[in-house]
């Protein structure tokens, strides 16, 4: 015991004394947490919006005041033809054109139910995906509250409630808390683990070590102490950082929360010891985690794009992507407040990897042993 | 008594025979250099001899512990540093003792002692808080021996310890493991170096896996009729197939 406590002392020392080290475990969860919640968003806010008015009369205007007034979309300009809308889509100016025509309030007022035209710029899909909904929600509000004044036996008319569960002001931030908990958290544990084998292998302290009483478990055990100590240290500092700076809510129990993590961070130290028994130098270490670990984290894990739009096969090799499971079973936990029974099937996913993984390192440490 | 024996000892990778068929022995405080050029199994058999690898036929015990059994015996028993550099560079000259003393289990009052006795011995006792990386080679491979020799093995394997030194340092470095013989540890050492070799009281060149030459350094030039050991060392190494790798 006494030798392991040195042995974990030492590993201490290597991380604190290497400020770049220590800056990208530190600083990293913080900037991307900040990146994450306001540079990088999905959401529609402020958009700016020109109106094409054909018919100039109170509904129109009503319909545009509230338009504006909502935190979607920012009055840019008025516009009187086709042409000039044209040039402002071309020059950037706005991404969306509403277009009243002539006669619009009389033709409302008549129940001949007139037609506004949404124009939006689609160069981002997405984008112009949520524009449209927004301004279409808008304008039904509106019609809404024209009902009662208007004939109000108008049969046959179907209303959809829509009442959006757990994220009720669709926030982008309750979704990517848990991908960038689920990011961090592999790219200190695996990345940090393998460097860290890799380099006394590289350094030629390994072969030291390997001669010494001390079991390779032990080696092994020592290297991941101190990064599951600093990824739990980083996984409660996100938490606090979402909880009171993005205003996300952690509707589950912490301790669950916590073990779910935990979980997490053994199976991506894992990962770390089978990729340094498969790289020979800290670059190439460095290289395989950033690649084969860090690009299917954000892009398969449904952390930013979400898995069910993918074809087939992505959606298959999403499966073995550990992060998916861990950012399914953190967002059941934190964001709809759901406990262990509800999430058995993705942590014993995360249990199954880490049998296999550890299985398969071993197998891969002896060889190199041999 | 002997500290190695080894009757034979084999280490085959498939087809590949790296070590073929060595018989050896080395006396307790002898200084035995194990000769050979680049890929005559020079590491391979040290390899097995440190419990690292498992031989593939043969006998051996190395401080008195079977090679193939007893492997975390032998462990406990022996020291071992490597042609790399064998300290850590970002832990401090006391932190290194201290972390090595604390891997084969002595004691912290131990530990202590040992720190201040190895410092004098190797006058760096103002050095004691200073970071491993901004020693000078030569006093770094001095205090990577010192510290291999700290639990007081039977016996310490020197992988080319004396790499990229310079003369005068390789000599201070071999006064010290005549100080370590003399007390009683006996010591293994590869070397490139032929001067190196005359140092020995014994050694052994590998040629293809097998050992073509034992003795005293001395006897082995008389009978190749050769001035230094770097002829003697040629004449053997001439006659290898297997191409270094």
């Amino acid at each position: 015991m006494k030798q392991f406590l040195s042995f974990v002392r030492k590993e201490f020392f290597h991380i604190f004394r290497d400020t770049r080290t220590m800056l990208i475990l530190l600083g990293m969860p913080i900037a991307l947490i900040i990146l994450f919640g306001f540079a990088i968003t999905t959401e529609v806010k402020e958009v700016p919006i020109a109106v094409l008015d054909y018919s100039k009369d109170e509904a129109t205007q009503k319909i545009t005041d509230q338009l504006i007034a909502s935190e979607y979309f920012k009055y840019h300009s008025s516009v009187n033809t086709y042409e000039e809308a044209q040039t402002l889509f071309k020059r950037n100016k706005v991404r969306m054109v509403v277009v009243f025509p002539p006669q619009f309030a009389g033709d409302l007022l008549k129940g001949s139910n007139p037609q506004i035209q949404l124009l939006a710029d689609a160069t981002d899909p997405n984008e112009a995906t949520s524009l449209v909904n927004y301004a279409n929600i808008i304008i039904r509000t509106y019609q809404q509250e024209l009902m009662p004044a208007q004939n109000q036996t108008q049969p046959g008319q179907v209303q959809a409630d829509v009442k959006l569960l757990y994220n009720p002001q669709m926030k982008g931030s309750y979704n990517f808390v848990p991908g960038v908990m689920g990011l961090i958290l592999i790219l200190i544990c695996a990345m940090m683990t393998s460097v860290g084998i890799v380099k006394e292998k590289e350094m030629g302290t390994m072969e030291v070590l390997l001669v010494s009483p001390l079991k390779p478990i032990y080696i092994i055990l020592a290297k991941a102490v101190p990064y599951l100590l600093l990824s739990m240290a980083n996984v409660v500092s996100i938490l606090l950082l979402s909880y009171f700076l993005l205003d996300v809510p952690i509707n589950g129990s912490i301790i669950l929360l916590l073990s779910i993590s935990v979980i997490y961070a053994l199976l991506s130290l894992s990962l770390g010891l089978l990729i340094s028994t498969i790289t020979e130098t800290q670059q190439a270490a460095m290289l395989v985690s950033g690649v084969a670990l860090m690009l299917p984290v954000m892009l398969l894990s449904g952390m930013i794009f979400p898995i069910e739009n993918m074809p087939l096969i992505l959606q298959g090799i999403a499966n073995i992507v550990p992060a998916k499971w861990y950012i399914l079973a953190i967002r059941d936990v934190m964001i709809k407040g759901l406990g262990w029974i509800d999430v058995w099937q993705e942590v014993s996913v995360l249990l199954l990897m880490i049998v296999v993984l550890v299985g398969l390192s071993v197998k891969r440490f002896k060889i190199r042993l041999e | 008594m002997n500290v190695i024996e080894t009757t034979n000892l084999t280490k085959r990778f498939g087809s590949f025979t790296a070590v073929d068929h060595i018989s050896f022995s080395v006396a307790q405080g002898e200084i035995f250099g194990f000769l050979g050029a680049n890929g005559a199994g020079k590491t391979t058999a040290m390899r097995m001899l440190c419990g690292l690898l498992h031989p593939t036929s043969g006998e051996g015990k190395v401080a008195g512990f079977d090679i193939f059994r007893q492997t975390e015996q032998i462990k406990k028993n022996i020291g071992y540093m490597s042609q790399k550099f064998s300290l850590y560079d970002d832990l401090k000259v006391w932190e290194n003792i201290r972390l090595f003393g604390g891997i084969y289990g002595l004691t912290t009052k131990q530990i202590a002692s040992k720190t201040d006795e190895l410092l004098h011995v190797l006058g760096l006792q103002s050095e004691r808080d200073t970071m491993v990386k901004s020693l000078p080679l030569g006093w770094k491979q001095k205090l990577a021996f010192s510290v291999a020799v700290l639990h007081d093995p039977k016996l310490v394997f020197l992988d080319e310890p004396t790499g990229g030194v310079d003369p005068i340092t390789r000599r201070q470095f071999w006064e010290l493991i005549y100080q370590a013989a003399e007390r009683g540890i006996t010591v293994f050492a590869t070397t490139h170096y032929m001067d190196e070799a005359e140092y020995c009281n014994r050694v052994s060149i590998m040629v293809d896996g097998k050992i073509e030459a034992l003795d005293a350094p001395s006897v082995l030039k008389a009978s190749f009729g050769a001035d230094t050991m770097n002829e003697v060392f040629h004449s053997l190494a001439r006659q290898a197939k297997r191409k270094a790798d």
